[in-house]
């Protein structure tokens, strides 16, 4: 194991050095962060605007047709990518992981800083798309060809450009912070951190990364072919076609192609995400509750399995597309057996509850919000991953709900419970209790109401990506009032967004002052000498560790919890056997 | 202890709400009971999981909640437990693949004594074609495609000659028998959707794709257009007419076949007497329904992908390249043929030419336009769709 | 101290040694990160190939030309690594400088090779073949560039401080050979893979 101990002992000087050129991972977490929320809350409000219409239709003269698509694509794709992945990994993933190790920062902090500095200008390009001629493209997240790069389909000249252009950048931020945190995590830990004493979260991030260095290639790959067709002519994906009345010189190329592509990305894109959603989870319900995660090895293991698991799934999303009817029939199979490990980890959580010592703060209401969101939003995977249940669901709001809730919902409730978190890490002061509840209770209760009822409407094959249903007969008139229900909630969601806003600057000026471990947390990260932790984050000594990072009620154990750096006198090295439970420590 | 209560009142809630709500599955119209049977079981046993879970929460919250003096239990593992959870699950996934499967395996394999249809998709309308007495469809290709011949048939394909061509949006289909849909695109992917009939499929330019299922109920059924392929995607819409056998034969008999619209003469002169002009523009009204214009251009004014026709006809219109002319006869004639000749500043070029209409056809489309000129008509400037 | 870290030049030696371990893994990931990029776009390629109309474009003669001085490229840099092992300095440094220019000189017939096609009326729009040819040298080069600019970083290092670059050529070497290794099978699969030969391996024929 190496220790990395000289070099990041010299403390930045100036201004520029310390806030806006930094190499401090925690720096760099912020600025992720603080990035990626506000290009979310640009999707929250392209979300109301599509609401708007939806519920509202024809009342918002401004929300045609070309721009409602433009508004769909832009929120999938920031919300998707440039809010969750950047999230995750880069915000969650670079604070955390040093401190929940032991190291002194990242192993390559300038790559570090500059996989910031690049995602930011990938998220500048992604904006620029608003303002080029014909706007941003309008094809659906998924970006299909032919249609993509075809006229008929909005910012089909400069909008799907520099929507490709920004993706592309996006990848090499994203591979050079991955390679960071990788490295990080497999060379940079403190004496007596083994792997199988890291928190979860560090193992959820972890292997997350992992999955996006080998799956965000496979975007690329179909980037740069979609971009070529579009700028060069070539013909990756475009067949003979006639455009508009006109015959094009394309020839030969394959729109399946894309789709495999995309989507051998697109579904491990999902578990990177859900990944670290799972690991924090598994640390806030364990910290709260006061008790040891149940079955630690099986979560490891249940982590690994879905990412292994989730690069052979892919097709599960091309059910309907067209392929070889025959690869149905595998990809059912994968997709229903990785709900085996997925639901092994929603009984653990549970377990892990059960006999616990619960206390319902905030972070807490977050995690057992997530657990009731998560659970629908996997048991509806359930559906859409058996082939011939999917066949009638495919295009419907069913799929918009069941992704909804387990992309958008689930995991977001675990940012909002892992920020309430570790928010007096970062800055040494707590988040607001009574407005935390506040915005838990409309967020968690007014997402529940947008998106359950959605299923409904899917069912009665209510179809996705319309900008309007004028006179379908079989569309109830009931369904357009549950649309306009749907929004109205969707608004109140969105404006109850400025609460958690409001409560995070008021609290870093002026919140209540934390000490350095409020929750009283056994992990590394909470063990610093300093709070905020200070550049190099553990002083002249880096900590030792000696027992993994859940010895939370230990019997016998004068507190609740065993720091992981606590000396070994006090016990609790690896964890007992259920049998043996109750004997003296 | 509020948690405990919400998650309660949320599985409460959403039971209600399930046996409530007045939205599930159309009426079924196929023969594809059995996705329905699997959807039912999938129902039944996720919502059994749902409920089990969210209970077992509920519980943990009132049962294990934080008192002074009471610490956790310290139970970091146990492998018999999860062992066993792990064998309950694989047991209720299996209980749901396998249903699945098995009705899929159906899916995929066409009967033999199906009834070819071929659903040619485009932006943004619907074509169909049967095979004609040969029984076998001519071959198509995208470099064949023409406003006189958008399937693309193959002029010199024997096998083609014969094929009847259902031009308009709506197909009629014989009731009780099975149908193997052929599934053709020449421009971008599309997905021709009818709810009631469960059965689908993407429709992929550069290959045929398919699906079969066989209409079990009588009716008109809305289909629509299940993959994002366009500003007009919403207003791609087609019918389904299933009747009696006897009365598809009779409709099958009066659509032309491909030889014909060959050879039909384009030469017939529009009827000049009065009566006439009002069925004429009854007939465009019809038209634009089932050519799908209405997808596009909208008729009481409000603003549309392309420019409304109320109040156009006589207007002076401006063009993208900045030169105007007075919205004539000529004009929609011109404008309807070959749209992308002269296109109006402030609109995209995106219409398609229209499909193989004739000069009867065209006639009545232009008298239709014109009936819905404003009483004086004067140089509106038309607003554009931003 | 043990006798190890005394042998590797005690404690000034051992951050550096731990900051190569670090990048020596880092190198690792980033060559299965491109592993997995050029192999997803052969795949595409071999699936193109099985189609209607996949026929190889031929090669230009300045392809062997350039696989032979990337393969004296590679050469170059073991050497030149071996030689830092073994700390013959002067040695190290014409062989590493050796190494790069092969690179570059790689890199400056590859443009030709593109210029003798354009030549032929081979573009990148043209057949299937073609385009992937143009992608995939393209590609393949942008790789070969980021590798001369750490190349540069080592040349730098080793002019002034000889004794920290050791781990630095190592791992250029490495990447030198990586790059060979990539080109060969894209050498081989764009001459040669012909649809018949897709046929007998995906059994389709």
């Amino acid at each position: 194991m190496a220790h990395a101990d000289d070099a990041s002992l010299h403390e930045p000087q100036s201004f520029w050095t310390r806030y806006v050129w930094s190499q401090d991972h925690k720096v760099i977490a912020i600025q992720y962060a603080c990035t990626a929320i506000v290009v979310g809350l640009v999707g929250v409000v392209l979300s109301n605007l599509m609401r708007l219409q939806l519920g509202f239709p024809g009342q918002f003269e401004f929300i045609n047709a070309e721009r409602y698509y433009q508004f769909v694509t832009m929120h999938g794709m920031i919300m998707v990518i440039y809010l969750l992945t950047a999230l995750f990994l880069g915000g969650f993933g670079n604070y955390l992981i040093p401190l929940m190790v032991g190291a002194r920062d990242m192993v390559f902090p300038y790559l570090n800083m500059l996989s910031y500095w690049v995602y930011l200008l990938s998220v500048l390009v992604l904006i620029a798309s608003f303002f080029v001629p014909g706007g941003p493209t309008g094809a659906g997240w998924t970006l299909y060809p032919p249609q993509a790069i075809l006229p008929g389909t909005p910012g089909n000249t400069w909008g799907i450009i520099l929507m490709l252009v920004s993706l592309v950048i996006f990848i090499v931020a994203t591979t050079m912070g991955g390679l960071n945190y990788v490295t990080t995590v497999l060379q940079a830990r403190t004496e007596g951190m083994t792997l199988l004493r890291m928190p979860l979260t560090v193992w959820g991030i972890f292997v997350a990364t992992i999955l996006a260095l080998l799956a965000f290639p496979a975007l690329f790959v179909s980037g740069v072919m979609m971009l070529l067709d579009r700028t060069l002519g070539t013909s990756f994906f475009m067949p003979a076609l006639v455009s508009m009345g006109q015959v094009t010189n394309y020839k030969g190329g394959s729109p399946l192609l894309f789709q495999h592509l995309f989507w051998f990305f697109g579904h491990p894109e999902v578990y990177i995400v859900a990944l670290p959603a799972f690991g924090i989870v598994s640390d806030l319900i364990s910290v709260h509750a006061r008790k040891c995660i149940f079955g630690y090895r099986t979560m490891v293991w249940a982590i690994i399995a879905i990412g292994v698991l989730s690069v052979i799934v892919w097709a599960h999303h091309m059910f309907v597309a067209g392929m070889n009817p025959y690869f149905a029939f595998f990809f059912a199979t994968t997709t229903l057996v990785i709900a085996v490990p997925t639901a092994i980890k929603v009984y653990n959580w549970l377990l892990t509850l059960w006999r616990g010592d619960i206390h319902l703060t905030v972070p807490m209401l977050f995690a057992l919000a997530f657990v009731c969101t998560f659970v629908i939003g996997g048991l509806t995977g359930l559906f859409l991953g058996n082939v011939s249940v999917d066949i009638p669901l495919s295009g419907t709001y069913f799929v918009v709900a069941h992704f909804h809730m387990v992309m958008g919902v689930a995991p977001l409730l675990v940012v909002f419970g892992g920020i309430y978190h570790w928010f007096p890490k970062v800055t040494g002061r707590l988040l607001d209790d009574r407005l935390g509840k506040l915005h838990f209770w409309i967020t968690f209760l007014g997402t529940y109401a947008i998106y359950f009822p959605m299923h409904y409407l899917g069912v009665l094959g209510m179809p996705r990506r319309y900008h309007n249903f004028d006179g379908y007969q079989f569309i109830p008139a009931s369904a357009h009032s549950l649309n306009v229900f749907i929004t109205v909630a969707a608004l109140i969601v969105g404006a109850a967004q400025l609460l958690f806003l409001f409560n995070l600057a008021w609290s870093a000026w002026r919140g209540r002052l934390a000490d350095a471990n409020p929750w009283r947390a056994a992990s590394l990260e909470w063990q610093t000498p300093t709070t905020p932790p200070r550049h190099g984050n553990w002083g002249p000594q880096l900590p030792v560790v000696y027992r993994w990072a859940y010895a939370y009620s230990v019997p016998g154990a004068p507190q609740d919890f065993i720091a992981q750096n606590a000396p070994p006198e006090a016990g609790s090295a690896e964890p007992e056997p259920y049998e043996a439970k109750g004997a003296p420590a | 202890m509020s948690m405990a209560v919400a998650i309660l009142v949320i599985v409460a809630a959403s039971l209600l709400f399930h046996f409530v709500s007045p939205w599930w599955t159309t009426p079924l119209a196929s023969n594809w009971r059995e996705m329905d049977h699997t959807l039912t079981i999938t129902l039944v046993i996720t919502g059994v999981f749902f409920v089990i879970i969210n209970l077992f929460v509920v519980y943990t919250l009132l049962r294990y909640r934080h008192r002074d003096g009471h610490r956790a239990a310290y139970a970091p593992d146990n492998r018999k437990l999860e062992y066993w959870l792990i064998a309950v699950t694989a047991l209720g996934i299996i209980a749901l693949l396998a249903p699945g499967l098995v009705v899929y395996a159906d899916y995929v394999r066409a009967p033999r004594d199906a009834l070819v249809l071929e659903i040619l998709g485009q932006q943004w309308q619907w074509h169909y074609r049967f095979p004609g007495a040969s029984g076998k469809l001519g071959g198509s290709d995208a470099r064949f495609v023409s406003a006189a011949n958008p399937f693309g048939l193959d002029p010199a394909d024997p096998a083609g000659q014969d094929n009847i061509l259902v031009s308009g949006n709506e197909v009629h289909l014989p009731l009780g028998k099975p149908v193997k849909v052929l599934l053709r695109s020449h421009d971008v992917l599309h997905d021709f959707y009818v709810p009631p009939f469960r059965a689908r499929m993407n429709i992929v330019p550069g290959q045929v794709s398919t699906f079969w299922f066989t209409p079990t109920q009588a009716g008109r059924f809305e289909a629509m257009c299940a993959q994002l392929c366009g500003v007009g995607h919403p207003n791609m819409r087609g019918h389904v007419v299933v009747e009696d056998d006897a009365a598809f034969q009779a409709w099958l008999g009066a659509q032309p076949t491909f030889a014909m619209s060959m050879a039909a003469p384009r030469g017939a002169a529009p009827s000049a007497a009065p009566g006439a002009v009002v069925d004429a523009q009854a007939r465009g009204k019809a038209l634009a329904q089932s050519r799908g214009c209405v997808a596009c251009h909208t008729v009481d004014g409000s603003p549309g992908v392309g420019p409304t026709w109320k109040g156009l006809y006589g207007t002076t219109r401006t063009f993208a390249d900045g030169t105007s002319a007075p919205a004539d006869e000529a004009y929609l004639r011109r404008s309807i043929r070959e749209p992308q000749a002269q296109v109006v500043k402030g609109f995209a070029p995106i219409m398609p030419p229209a499909a193989d209409l004739s000069d009867d056809e065209l006639a009545a489309l232009v008298a239709y336009i014109q009936s819905l000129a404003s009483p004086a008509p004067a140089a509106l400037t038309q607003k554009a769709q931003r | 101290m043990t006798s190890a870290t005394v042998l590797s030049g005690g404690a000034l030696e051992r951050p550096d040694a731990a900051a190569g371990q670090a990048v020596a893994t880092g190198l690792w990931m980033f060559m299965g990160v491109a592993t997995v990029l050029f192999s997803l776009f052969l795949m595409a390629y071999v699936m193109r190939m099985d189609g209607a109309e996949g026929y190889p474009i031929a090669m230009p003669w300045q392809l062997w030309l350039s696989t032979g001085l990337l393969t004296a490229g590679s050469v170059m840099m073991q050497r030149a690594s071996v030689a830092a092992q073994a700390m013959r300095w002067s040695r190290a440094r014409t062989l590493l400088l050796a190494g790069g220019a092969c690179a570059l000189a790689f890199l400056g017939v590859q443009l030709w090779a593109w210029q003798v096609l354009h030549a032929l009326h081979v573009v990148p729009a043209g057949n299937a073949a073609a385009s992937f040819f143009y992608l995939l040298t393209a590609l393949h080069g942008l790789h070969v560039a980021g590798g001369l600019v750490a190349w540069a970083v080592t040349a730098r290092g080793l002019l002034r401080h000889a004794t920290r670059s050791v781990w630095r050529m190592a791992l250029c070497a490495r990447y030198w050979h990586f790059l060979l290794a990539v080109w060969a099978v894209l050498f081989a699969t764009l001459g040669w893979l012909t649809p018949e030969v897709v046929r007998l391996i995906c059994g389709t024929g």
